[in-house]
């Protein structure tokens, strides 16, 4: 017969605290939170005296002033005598427009370069992994300035435009491109455009519903529809016949020489051009290895199985290789995002007016509030960063592998 | 009466095997490569087509204005003579001033041999890190080397790297001796005895020991050009490891309050884009020092992006500890190894062979946001071009031999750097696959 003798009730001693497992993770937080009020306390001292001494104090008042510089490149109403508020929120709009295009058109050069990579066409995929590691291998703010260096030192100034026979055209006679920027014509909304806009979303959403219902035809009947012309189709015709009912209310206003400039049209200045070539290329190099990787990936015994079930090259790629290549290549590239919109920040060297150009740098150098104004930047950037990682995480549920 | 014999004596019957013939030209050699890998379809005929005329394109533009480059002139207008109206380079300006595309514009140029010794010796240093299969006594100059090198490049009195080297060893020598004990008494121990030294030293080094030195002392502010990338490069990297690999662990901890420290740091510092964290250390980060120091931007950029790329190894080696089988764990813990003695012998030995690709990324990252430090104002390889050499009246407008010169040394290194690691990959692979 066993016998349980009742373990030896435990008194505390001290000595338990480091060697008794229990306690001693108690202790070891409690020695971290000491050392970390004591740092804070002890910055926070020297940051409270080196203020004292400077005479200055931690204020938001400077947000609400006039800024009192000029923006060369903005998407709502500014001027010079607008907020420091106001231009920051014409900075955020920058950054985000920026990282946008960019974002879009990194995309594009990254899939068509990451496929083209694996392609058996030889030169086509040395030249690929050529820019690759050009590409990856240099810093993106080098890019950014040989970029504005073409930009300002190569393309035509406007002067170029003058005369009976002049050293540079507009491509088309609509498209300028000079060194103050690039001009585009810029839509003009009549009378009417509203209808004629109207039409086009509702055809956009006519177009989704007629895929829908031929897909679901296709499950439940087996009957195919086409679905190439029909949707081309819904997405044109009304849309035509409305503009040229409605006596074709959206016009273009094309940009055209005026004293020493370009005048109507849009104006998307030099350095905004630059840093959205330049982070395209760049993050579209990085892209590029994130699609080969994901497609790399997908072992060929799924595109085999595909094609020994009867489906076309078109089809094994959409419905087995694509769907299982996402799952690996959605993630990196939504971090590819990321590193778009914090590099857009190096805005700064070439003169576009992004957040970190307005708030963290005139806004900052003229009224010397340096804390404030990169705890704002910071806070933008943080805010930007930890939303799209929640989107990501939210995506990375939905397609995880349903196992068992 | 024997079929053979009739069979062998007519005429049209072959009596002797036939030589095998060669593939027809169509489908051997070169041909049938080109067939194969180049025009294997139209849509890749049309492709190779437009490739070649790219690559022509290129070509045809860049190689005169390469070979017909001007390595000798004085300005931008004596280039243009010599060329002659011809389509040429004008390389001179990386000759004329190679010293400050190297060095930065303030560093005295009679004093040029230190910090080139600083970078070979940065190779004999390294070469042991890097190939493992050199003798390990070579490791003892790796450990002298930060201390030499400092003392080479900022000069200043010899006293200054001697007794950080000292605070070093007493360090060490009490971590040795406590560490049997426990891991935590002897590291802990170590940095004590260490700063005991350096605070007892400092006090004894004189105050004006720096003016009567041998070695001319050099302030940061004069280092330029690619040294100081090179130099931020290095010592970032370098200290941030270290730090990566605490916090890395500290975010696997199962004690909460350690844990979301690190979370926390990690997730803001990779959030924000390192340029305002370099705008904390040129505006921001003084307020935070003592109000009568003044602490030199160099000592305060290294710290913002040794915290940078940490949060960014850090998450490296999550990944490598996350990809350790469970198993390793619970083998060294029924091992009745502490977690000191586990996490050094059995998990990060192999968490961080898993994450040598990843820290290989962050390192070439890291090297290449050296350049960013151009923006707040110092001059390092970008800032050098873009500041003085650019706008002095010599060389204004000579930007892509510049540019081009620039994107080349960060392209040799960065290619160079990611060719090793897939090297160490392969030499640390010992999976039988």
């Amino acid at each position: 017969m066993t016998t349980m003798t009742d373990p030896p009730q435990a008194s505390f001693r001290l000595s338990m605290l480091i060697n008794d497992t229990r306690y001693r993770s108690y202790t070891f937080q409690f020695i971290a939170l000491m050392l970390l009020i004591v740092s804070f306390a002890y910055l926070g001292s020297n940051l409270a005296s080196n203020l004292a001494a400077a005479g200055l104090n931690i204020s938001y008042q400077f947000l609400g002033s006039p800024a009192g510089y000029d923006i060369n490149q903005t998407l709502i109403d500014y001027s010079s005598q607008s907020t420091n508020a106001n231009a920051a929120l014409v900075g955020i709009l920058n950054t985000l427009l920026v990282a946008f295009m960019a974002c879009v058109t990194a995309t594009i050069l990254g899939v068509i370069a990451g496929v083209l990579r694996l392609s058996n066409n030889w030169l086509v995929s040395k030249l690929m992994s050529f820019y690759v590691e050009i590409f990856r291998n240099i810093p993106v703010l080098i890019w950014i300035i040989i970029i504005f260096t073409i930009m300002i030192a190569v393309l035509p100034g406007p002067r170029a435009f003058r005369g009976d026979d002049p050293a540079a055209s507009m491509l088309f006679d609509a498209i300028a491109f000079t060194n103050r920027g690039v001009y585009i014509p810029a839509p003009v909304w009549g009378a009417g455009s509203m209808v004629v806009v109207t039409i086009f979303i509702l055809s956009v959403i006519g177009v989704f519903s007629y895929r829908r219902y031929a897909t679901k035809l296709l499950y439940d009947t087996g009957r195919l529809l086409p679905m190439g012309w029909p949707s081309f189709a819904i997405l044109i015709v009304p849309t035509l016949l409305s503009f040229f009912i409605m006596g074709m209310p959206i016009g273009l206003e094309y940009p055209a020489l005026k004293g020493f400039n370009f005048a109507g049209g849009i104006k998307i200045g030099g350095p905004l051009i630059a840093l959205w070539i330049a982070l395209s290329i760049y993050t579209g190099a990085f892209i590029a290895e994130n699609v080969r990787a994901g497609i790399q990936a997908i072992s060929k015994g799924q595109t085999e199985a595909a094609a020994s079930l009867g489906l076309r090259p078109g089809r094994i790629m959409n419905l087995v290789v694509l769907p299982q290549a996402l799952r690996v290549i959605i993630p990196p590239l939504i971090s590819q995002y990321l590193n778009i919109t914090k590099n857009s920040s190096l805005a700064i060297a070439v003169g576009y007016a992004d957040i970190t150009a307005t708030l963290g740098g005139i806004t900052l150098n003229q009224t010397g509030r340096a804390i404030e104004c990169v705890l704002l930047l910071m806070l933008f950037y943080l805010t930007i960063s930890l939303s799209i990682s929640a989107i990501m995480n939210v995506y990375n549920n939905s397609v995880k592998l349903k196992e068992r | 009466m024997s079929d053979q014999n009739a069979a062998s004596s007519v005429a049209f019957v072959r009596t002797e095997q036939v030589p095998p013939a060669p593939p027809p030209f169509s489908t051997s050699g070169p041909v049938k490569w080109a067939r194969d890998n180049l025009f294997s379809t139209p849509f890749y005929t049309v492709l190779t087509i437009l490739a070649v005329y790219f690559i022509y394109v290129v070509l045809a533009n860049t190689l005169p204005w390469i070979l017909n480059g001007v390595w000798a002139a004085s300005s931008l207008a004596e280039c243009r003579e010599v060329l002659d109206g011809v389509s040429g380079g004008c390389f001179a300006v990386l000759t004329e001033r190679w010293n400050q595309l190297l060095f930065g514009f303030k560093y005295p140029s009679d004093l040029y041999w230190r910090p080139t010794l600083a970078f070979i010796l940065l190779f004999v240093a390294a070469a042991p890190v890097l190939f493992y299969k050199l003798p390990r006594q070579l490791l003892i100059i790796t450990g002298l080397f930060p201390f030499v090198a400092y003392y080479l490049i900022w000069g200043g009195t010899i006293w200054t790297p001697i007794l950080a080297l000292a605070g070093v060893m007493v360090g060490y020598l009490v971590y040795a001796r406590l560490v049997s004990g426990s891991f935590a008494a002897g590291f802990f121990g170590g940095i004590a005895a260490a700063f005991v030294v350096w605070i007892i030293g400092g006090m004894l080094i004189p105050q004006d020991a720096n003016e009567a030195a041998v070695m001319q002392a050099i302030p940061s502010r004069d280092l330029g050009g690619f040294m100081l990338n090179m130099m931020l490069g290095v010592t970032c990297v370098s200290l941030s490891l270290p730090l990566g690999i605490a916090l890395a662990l500290g975010r696997q901890s199962n004690m909460p309050l350690i844990k979301w420290i690190c979370v926390i740091f990690i997730e803001f510092i990779r959030g924000v884009p390192l340029i305002t964290l370099l705008f904390v250390a040129s505006v921001m980060l003084a307020y935070f020092f003592p109000p009568e120091t003044t602490t030199d931007l160099f000592l305060r950029v290294v710290i913002m992006i040794t915290m940078f790329s940490a949060a960014y190894i850090a998450e490296v080696i999550r990944g490598g500890l996350a990809a350790l089988p469970r198993g390793q764990y619970e083998a060294a813990d029924s091992l009745g190894l502490d977690y000191a003695q586990a996490m050094r012998l059995i998990i990060l030995p192999q968490a961080l062979k898993i994450s040598i690709p990843g820290i290989v990324n962050v390192a070439v990252g890291l090297f290449k946001d050296t350049t960013l430090v151009s923006v707040i104002s110092m001059f390092d390889l970008v800032g050098m071009i873009r500041g003085p050499i650019l706008a002095s009246t010599e060389w204004n407008g000579v930007y892509w031999e510049l540019l081009g010169f620039a994107a080349l040394l960060f392209f040799v290194v960065c290619y160079g750097i990611s060719q090793y690691s897939q090297w160490l990959e392969r030499q640390l692979a010992t999976d039988h696959r």
